[in-house]
């Protein structure tokens, strides 16, 4: 495999996240691929933060464990990074900051270590401390022998217009660390370099909620409803952000019951509307579930999971709410959860969620997690292209000329029109109640009613499924075994099966309703089923089983809080027989 | 102009004979007529409760959310489309025991509606045990021996949380009822209308002849633009309920606060937007 992975890490506050960002923006600018993902604690200060890169020169679709130059601006980022190092690697470390004994124990396991001050370089250069996060950047691209007029381009392009003087005290910052190593460390060298390739270098870099939030954007969403909660958070601060570019209304409510109670009620009224939360917020959400369910208003909410129960690791990943999401909710009823696996299907599968949930009025979800919330991947050509279906919603005209609506009239296809208020000749009651064609309450003694509302609403799934993703297929077609997964496995997954010629991958785009025909065929020949999820007990592979009766042959579980590392999986796959 | 008999649907009513929910259901479309608000113009959303089956009988585009949810259904509706007549109706227990914290908060948003509570002092479609408004020591189903908690002065939480018109009124005075209403849903703003109502099958100690006896009218004099002395008065019980107009404010609604008035609502600018100018932050 040949990718490079670079890693900062400091204490919280000391700017990982912004030399993270301009590593990359940095690679982009040779036409190099990057995929970065923070790791940080849930305290604003204090606390041991870093940004891992892995650069390609293709796509890549995770980050590496595998470190091979890692910037130490503590001691803890070698006390806890140094296990991640790679044969050959290099530490660059604060000399200032990091101990001696911590530096020894590096040494013994024959890393390779390059001393810097960045202290007194700051002084030297008349710099301010901000800046001693890009000292260190120019210190990672000395040590690389990278062109630093590609990184003044980056400066340039990120700071130029907006702040001329930020970008020149950068520069000065990048030519301190650059310069020191040069004069220094001349003699370390890592084997890879990181070349210019033929490719754009005009690529975007974003995360899962960033696609989230631009996908609601596109797909006319004009009400953006949440309470914050990690790692969902950074959707509601896009979309607050651009609120006065795009005009829509960005509202934070008391409560994440509030929240999604109101975004019901927007939908409701005949606008777009989302909210967002993680697990513990949605499982204040849950009620509110069912009340779109029953009275078949439009919903869509975005859950971004992180390890639980309870408070659990806040800025930590897991697919570990997959059978909640799936399963929240009292009573029996339809819904879909969608688990976007990456930036652009977070783009897409928004788009989808807002058209699946007007076209038949149901709850539906966005399943992703923290390592895709905070997981940034670059692109070349990232599609912005909505369709807008929104169903079947009468006009005024229609409703003047029907001489009797019905909000809830049983049709075949278990849709029925929707009127919205303020339109004449459209009164109907939405009930929670279980209720009769207009809306009003039955009671219970009309139990055939009942049973017809029932079928009715359920009557809707084999459309559904026909407008849902099917799995995707990588990797050999007619492998014997093959490895399944959904939402953030995709990514590592992608990477790990680069070094196989004998293995199958099948990505399911939808985890909730499961199409067991798609499912089967795309494993199709295969003799060995792995299942592999971030979480403990393999939740898709139980609803898989109780679903269709398909049981893997082993699952491949983490649950520590971490994403799956490509280098991992590989040695697990080499394992099976 | 809507007439009276426009509000009523097919559905016979369920709620016993004799129910102060009658007079306040009465005194609603009075007003509506009055106000000349046809039943397509006006959005109620009603909580679970006895009062909230009224949904049944009340035609309009009628919302029967989940039990102390109505406030923030309302105000997700309101934001869409600010041009309809959003009115939110609950029983004392859904507003304060479930509903307790969207009732604080949506008075500090002063979403231009009308928030009305069946207030009888008690759970009734649920038989009849303790509300939030239960006085202490009220012997309930679930309080056999006696209600532990003191009552709750939720008009007191109302005016200093920002509720910009709170009143209270009696089910059965249906002019004052009317005159009350009328100016709740003219008044810009988040406007709370506090309704006594006898519950005449379940609570035998609150009843018609106690209200009587317990109620004071704000006369003439009274200024409810005073908002000191508006809380102090919203805070008392016993001594006198007071029922009128408490008080009465100015100020910017939520709706203000997004410019949504001099837009289009929300519901006109479904659309696919062009967002390559945003993607370009992330170059
Ligand atoms: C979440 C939830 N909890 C409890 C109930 C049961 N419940 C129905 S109505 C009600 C209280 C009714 O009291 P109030 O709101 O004062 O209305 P009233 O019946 O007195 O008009 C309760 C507890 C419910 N429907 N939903
Ligand atoms: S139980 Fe009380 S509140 Fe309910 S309908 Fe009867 S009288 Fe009215």
């Amino acid at each position: 495999m040949n990718i490079f992975t670079w890693k900062i890490g400091g204490a919280a506050g000391d700017g990982q996240q912004v030399a993270g960002s301009l590593f990359a923006k940095a690679c982009n600018q040779e036409g190099l691929y990057t995929y970065g993902y923070s790791e940080f604690p849930s305290a604003i200060r204090g606390g041991h933060v870093a940004f891992g890169v892995s650069v390609a020169e293709r796509p890549i679709h995770a980050l590496y464990h595998d470190v091979y130059l890692l910037i130490a601006l503590n001691e803890e980022t070698v006390q806890l990074h140094t296990e991640e190092m790679a044969k050959g690697g290099i530490i660059i470390y604060d000399s200032g900051k990091v101990t001696a004994q911590a530096i020894e124990v590096a040494k013994k396991k024959k890393i390779e270590v390059c001393a810097i001050s960045l202290a007194e370089l700051i002084k030297e250069n008349g710099l301010r401390p901000i800046v001693t996060n890009i000292i260190a950047l120019g210190a990672s691209f000395g040590i690389l022998e990278y062109d630093v007029n590609v990184v003044y381009t980056m400066l340039d392009k990120v700071f130029g217009a907006k702040s001329p003087e930020v970008r020149d005290m950068n520069r000065i910052a990048i030519d301190a660390g650059f310069n020191y190593v040069k004069k220094n460390y001349l003699g370390k060298k890592l084997f890879f370099k990181l070349n210019e390739i033929q490719a754009s270098k005009e690529k975007v870099i974003l995360n899962s909620n960033n696609g989230v939030a631009l996908g609601a954007v596109a797909s006319g969403c004009r009400a953006y409803i949440a309470y914050p909660m990690s790692p969902a958070t950074t959707i509601l601060h896009s979309v607050a952000e651009w609120a006065k570019k795009t005009g829509m209304v960005v509202y934070q409510p008391e409560d994440e019951i509030a929240a999604v109670h109101a975004m019901i009620g927007a939908m409701y009224a005949g606008t777009r509307a989302m909210t967002g939360t993680s697990g513990g917020g949605f499982a204040l959400m849950t009620e509110a579930v069912t009340l779109s369910a029953i009275t078949e208003t439009p919903a869509v909410i975005a859950v971004s999971s992180r390890p639980g129960p309870s408070t659990g690791l806040p800025t930590w990943t897991e697919q570990g709410d997959l059978r909640f999401v799936v399963h929240c909710g009292h009573g029996d009823f339809l819904r879909v959860v969608l688990a976007p696996s990456d930036p652009q299907s977070a783009f897409e599968q928004t788009a989808l969620a807002f058209n699946l949930a007007e076209k038949y009025q149901i709850p539906v979800f966005i399943l992703i997690d923290k390592y895709l919330s905070e997981g940034y991947k670059s692109f070349d050509n990232f599609k912005t292209e909505v369709k807008i279906e929104r169903g079947k919603m009468l006009t005024q005209e229609e409703l003047l000329k029907m001489k009797e609506y019905n909000r809830y009239k049983l049709t075949k296809d278990g849709v029925s029109a929707r009127s919205l208020p303020g339109m004449q000749n459209g009164l109907h009651l939405t009930n929670s109640d279980e209720h009769d064609e207009y809306g009003f309450t039955i009671e219970g003694w009309t139990p055939e009613m009942r049973v017809a509302q029932v079928d009715k609403r359920a009557a809707k799934l084999p459309a559904i499924l026909k407008d849902l993703p099917k799995p995707e297929i990588y990797g050999e077609k007619f492998a014997k075994i093959a490895v399944l997964g959904w939402g953030s496995t995709r990514g590592p997954m992608l990477e790990a099966i680069q070094t196989f010629e004998n293995i199958k991958y099948v990505h399911i785009p939808v985890v909730w309703p499961i199409d067991q025909k798609a499912i089967e065929k795309a494993i199709g020949s295969a003799k060995k089923l792995v299942i592999m999820e971030n979480n403990p007990t393999g939740q898709f592979a139980e609803l898989l089983r109780g679903i269709t009766g398909i049981t893997p042959a082993k699952l491949i579980l983490k649950y520590s809080g971490r994403q799956f590392w490509p280098e991992e999986i590989v040695e697990m796959i080499k394992k099976i027989k | 102009m809507p007439k009276l008999t426009d509000f009523i649907t097919t559905k016979k009513s369920t709620w016993c004979a004799g129910c102060g929910n009658f007079g306040i259901w009465a005194a609603i479309k009075q007003t509506f007529v009055e106000l000349n608000i046809e039943p397509h113009q006006a959005v109620n959303i009603f909580d679970i409760g006895c009062n909230g089956n009224g949904c049944n009988w009340f035609r309009c585009y009628g919302f029967h959310s989940l039990h102390g949810r109505v406030l923030p259904v309302a105000v997700g509706i309101k934001l869409a489309n600010p041009k309809l007549k959003v009115m939110a109706i609950s029983g004392d227990g859904g507003a304060l025991g479930e509903g307790g914290n969207h009732f604080m908060h949506t008075c500090r948003t002063n979403v231009d509606m009308t928030y009305i509570i069946h207030n009888n002092q008690l759970y009734s479609l649920t038989t009849g045990q303790m509300s939030p408004e239960s006085a202490q020591g009220m012997k309930t189903k679930s309080t056999p021996q006696g209600n532990p908690l003191v009552q709750l002065n939720h008009l007191q939480i109302a005016i200093s949380a920002g509720a910009t018109f709170v009143a209270r009124a009696y089910a059965f005075d249906m002019q004052e009822l009317t005159r009350i209403l009328k100016a709740a849903i003219e008044h810009k703003g988040f406007s709370i209308v506090d309704i006594l109502q006898p519950c005449v099958t379940l609570n035998l100690i609150n009843t018609s002849s106690w209200y009587t006896d317990h109620m004071k009218k704000l006369d003439d004099t009274w200024d409810p633009a005073n908002k000191e002395k508006a809380i102090q008065i919203s805070g008392s019980w016993d001594k006198g309920i007071p029922v009128g107009i408490i008080y009465k404010e100015e100020r910017p609604t939520l709706e203000d606060s997004y410019s949504l008035n001099t837009k289009e609502p929300l519901t006109q600018q479904v659309h696919a937007y062009d967002v390559r100018e945003l993607l370009k932050e992330f170059a």
